[in-house]
């Protein structure tokens, strides 16, 4: 059985009338949000495109919008959404059309969130119908707003938990006129990592900064007016040793597009996890894999602070949970966070998606989920301790 | 403006309460004497004034908890002060109320370049953040015109912007992690020197909530390597509405400008008179500031530039020094002190689409008439920050009530036209009646939940952001529980 509320009205009404748990799904494509028992409630029709506004750099949708009609938009006006929403399809290995308020609801970055920030610092405001029926807005469509408690920032990242969006406004910025890559082969890991982290203390204003471990391959981007570009670049070869060579253009953008959707893991099945980090610890971190003997390959983006890992097995033959209690305890060491993005329903039914919390931010944000959703019916055991995969 | 009325029985308690404070803070950390007091009567909104019944300055977390955990079993109000900078009453103290000031938690705790990110106490100004890193090449980025005074206690509980936001973000774009200490007492770490805290964004929702949900004592902020350079061009219009399809007219270009700075002409006039910028005698000046090696600075201006010539401009004045830089920006950051020479003045920060910039402009300018008060505007135009300063005399009775009303009829206009109350500044007490007008009844029940869960009993800096009727029955329980 299927919901597919056509308004706002409708949906508050169906979920007032809820009498089991509801699975919300924006376009399907986040697959591991289905791990969710209850009712598919898709906000597919609520799609409706809204105000946009180039010349104030925001635009007004339905939460059900498909992310490449917001794009194609955007493009028309020679803009985009800047913090670049990944598209995990190839990772995930599913098909189906990302929403906005699917990409909003995970809070979706790509690797310009080191310089242009994260999808929770596009959001401006938000509509959306709370656990009990209750339809509520916060924000607005201007960009600055301190007009009482920021809900917009809450709700990203929410997983439907806490509502389900059905409008959403966002900030949008102009393609810049030229990208350039530097790009170098070969670097090992440590070596990367520390240029990565070079260039983004200069003041050459990068906006990527990855290194693919698999296929030894180590970028930095700049974005601006041509001449800017030209210069920056030049500026960072001087700035971080390595052997650099320099991209631009469609070539320069392809390169991206693969770190940003962790193409490198496309097609595959072992689980994939994404860990966030303190940069320089980026190392620390995959060391204690390697201690523990747990084979793995590595995408490192937002200069170490991101680390995309597949876990391909254990030198005991045993990773049955994917990896997680040895990733799990070396991220609680050195702080940060890790999401299991992709696995099987074997792991699915030992591991959390998400990383378990410190007791006091865990009241908090359980205490939140039950205000919001009183019966415990969007997305229920998603987020949080309790949160039990899927049988 | 209306606070509630001081429980009596809290009243009584103040004995009680201050030797309980003393127990647990060091000499000279608790203040209760009237005379001395009274320098937490009131913060930059200083219409309304209220002594509280004692502050404290706690140097510790630790300290903070001890503070917090007694007044939270004694039901003792607490109102959180950073360095008293808020514009919109957000520090003002009830009679029954412990001032908790953060100033004497001050310490840079680690400043971390390759991970660019600084540890500080929250008590630290926010120029001297930037201070404790600039040396070696680095800034923080939300720069509030209040910099110098104010404390990143106070950027965070009102998420504070300031004039370069428009390309770095405001606070909430630039904070990674806090220490906090609920109502009960309990520390809190949220977040830390990685991107996005994992699981619900709390740190989103604690910064920009005033002060009510919990005291924040430490914060992890993200640093910025400092640009090679920075120059202003200044342009003078005939008409508001051409300055702000010049507006427009930019940033749809691409370029993004660090700061757009708008003034019209009445602001103009003062400032230059205040402070010798030279501005041109017109209608509205941009000030408009851009970032990188001179080449860089050089070929953005030459995009805005064409820009501004299409919109034929009165004037239009590139910087070529650093002494004409600074001119350029002389009378804008005066403005505020201009027009305090000139008159009492009520400054508003209600926020509209940018769209809306000259149709808002023209009806400020008709109430102005109405009222028979003058308003002088000047903001940031990028973001469509407005900065209404309505002029009144606090020694004429009844202006000063005038001008709350006028200036109450500016932020309905700009929740009219798709805005909202306040940018930058914060609800406090001054737009807490207000709140009505943007929000419905359900939009502010769901932000009372989440006091409801970080405060329980509504003891946090009481009796600001929600409209007193909207929040009277959750602050009544609170009294009923005693």
């Amino acid at each position: 059985m299927k919901m597919r509320p056509e308004s706002e009205s409708e949906l508050a009404e169906m979920i007032r009338a809820a009498d089991a748990p509801l699975s919300v799904v924006g376009g399907g494509t986040r697959v591991w949000w289905r791990a969710v028992d209850g009712v598919d409630l898709s906000t597919a029709g609520l799609a409706k495109l809204g105000l946009y506004e180039p010349g104030a750099l925001t635009l007004v949708a339905g939460a059900g919008t498909p992310v490449e009609t917001v794009e194609a938009v955007l493009a028309e006006k020679g803009q985009r959404l800047a913090f670049e929403p990944p598209d995990l399809r190839g990772l995930l290995g599913v098909t189906g059309v990302s929403t906005l308020g699917g990409v909003f609801g995970a809070n979706a970055s790509g690797p310009r969130r080191v310089q242009a920030g994260a999808a929770r610092d596009f959001l401006l405001g938000v509509r959306f119908v709370d656990g009990t029926g209750s339809v509520v807005k916060n924000g607005g469509r201007v960009m600055k707003n301190v007009t009482g408690y920021d809900l917009v920032k809450l709700m990203a990242g929410s997983h439907g938990t806490l509502g389900v969006m059905t409008e959403v406004s966002l900030k949008v910025l102009a393609v810049p006129e030229r990208e350039a890559t530097l790009v170098a082969e070969g670097l090992d890991t440590g070596a990367a990592l520390a240029a990565l982290r070079a260039s983004l203390g200069t003041p050459f204003d990068v906006s990527g900064a990855a290194h693919d471990a698999v296929t030894g391959r180590t970028l930095i981007r700049v974005e601006g007016l041509k001449g800017s570009v030209d210069y920056r670049a030049g500026r960072l070869k001087e700035a971080v040793p390595g052997p650099w060579s320099v991209v631009t253009g469609e070539e320069s953008a392809a390169l991206w597009r693969d770190v940003r959707d962790a193409t490198v893991f496309a097609g595959g099945t072992a689980p994939v996890w994404r860990v966030s980090v303190t940069p320089g610890r980026a190392v620390d971190l995959v060391s204690a894999l390697d201690e523990a003997g747990l084979a793995h390959r590595a995408l490192y983006d937002w200069g170490g602070g991101l680390i995309w890992l597949e876990i391909s097995g254990a030198a005991d033959g045993g990773a049955a949970d994917g990896g997680a209690a040895v990733l799990r305890a070396a991220v609680d060491r050195i702080g940060g966070h890790a999401t299991l993005v992709r696995a099987d329903m074997g792991v699915r039914a030992k591991v959390p998606m998400f990383h378990p919390q410190a007791d006091g931010v865990e009241r908090l944000s359980s205490a939140l989920r039950a205000r919001f959703d009183p019966r415990g019916i969007l997305n229920s055991g998603l987020m949080g301790r309790s949160a039990m995969p899927a049988s | 403006m209306e606070m509630p009325a001081p429980d009596p029985s809290v009243l009584a308690r103040k004995p009680d309460l201050v030797a309980r404070l003393r127990q647990v803070l060091p000499e000279g950390a608790v203040i209760d004497d009237p005379a001395e007091t009274r320098a937490y009567e009131c913060d930059a909104l200083t219409a309304y004034r209220c002594a509280p019944l004692a502050a404290v300055l706690p140097s510790t977390t630790e300290e903070v908890a001890a503070v917090l955990r007694i007044c939270h079993e004694m039901d003792v109000p607490v109102v959180p002060r950073g360095s008293g900078t808020s514009l919109a009453g957000g520090a003002l103290p009830t009679a029954d109320s412990v001032i908790l000031g953060v100033a004497r938690m001050n310490a840079v705790l680690e400043t971390d370049y390759d991970n660019r990110f600084i540890r500080v106490q929250t008590g630290r100004t926010n120029l001297s953040v930037t201070g404790a890193v600039e040396a070696d090449g680095f800034f923080y980025a939300p720069d509030p015109s209040s910099q110098l005074a104010c404390a990143i206690a106070g950027n965070i509980a009102m998420n504070s912007g300031g004039a370069h936001c428009l390309k770095y973000g405001v606070t909430t774009n630039n904070l990674l992690g806090v220490t906090l200490v609920t109502m009960q007492g309990e520390v809190i770490e949220i977040g830390g020197p990685w991107l996005d805290a994992g699981g619900l964004d709390l740190l989103g929702v604690i910064c920009g909530s005033e002060g009510q949900l919990g005291v924040v004592t430490e914060a992890v902020l993200r640093i910025l390597p400092k640009p090679e350079g920075a120059r202003p061009v200044l342009i003078g219009y005939d008409s508001n509405e051409v300055a702000g399809a010049c507006v427009s007219d930019i940033i749809e270009a691409g370029v993004l400008p660090v700061a757009i700075e708008f003034m019209d002409r009445p602001c103009i006039r003062a400032t230059d008179a205040f402070s010798g910028a030279g501005y041109p005698d017109c209608e509205a000046l941009l000030i408009v500031e851009v970032e990188g090696s001179e080449a860089e600075i050089a070929e953005q201006l030459e995009v805005i530039t064409a820009i501004a010539r299409r919109h034929n401009p009165v004037e239009l004045r590139e910087s070529r020094s650093a002494e004409e830089s600074a001119k350029i920006w002389l009378g804008r950051k005066s403005a505020f002190g201009a027009m305090g020479q000139i008159n009492d003045y009520m400054c508003l920060d209600g926020t509209i689409p940018v769209s809306a910039l000259p149709d808002v402009l023209r009806r400020i300018a008709q109430m102005s008439g109405r009222y028979g008060l003058d308003v002088a505007n000047v903001f940031h135009a990028g973001d469509g920050n407005m900065h209404p300063l309505i002029l009144f005399d606090a020694n004429k009775p009844g202006d000063l009530e005038l001008c709350e009303e006028f200036g109450a009829e500016i932020l309905k206009l700009c929740v009219e036209v798709g805005g909202c109350l306040t940018g930058e500044h914060g609800v406090g007490i001054e737009k807490r009646d207000l709140m009505s007008h943007q929000y419905a009844p359900e939009d502010l029940e769901a932000q009372m939940a989440v006091k409801d869960v970080f405060d329980p009993k509504w003891l946090l800096n009481p009796a600001k952001v929600f409209p007193l009727g909207v929040s009277s029955a959750r602050r009544r329980m609170d009294m009923a529980a005693e």
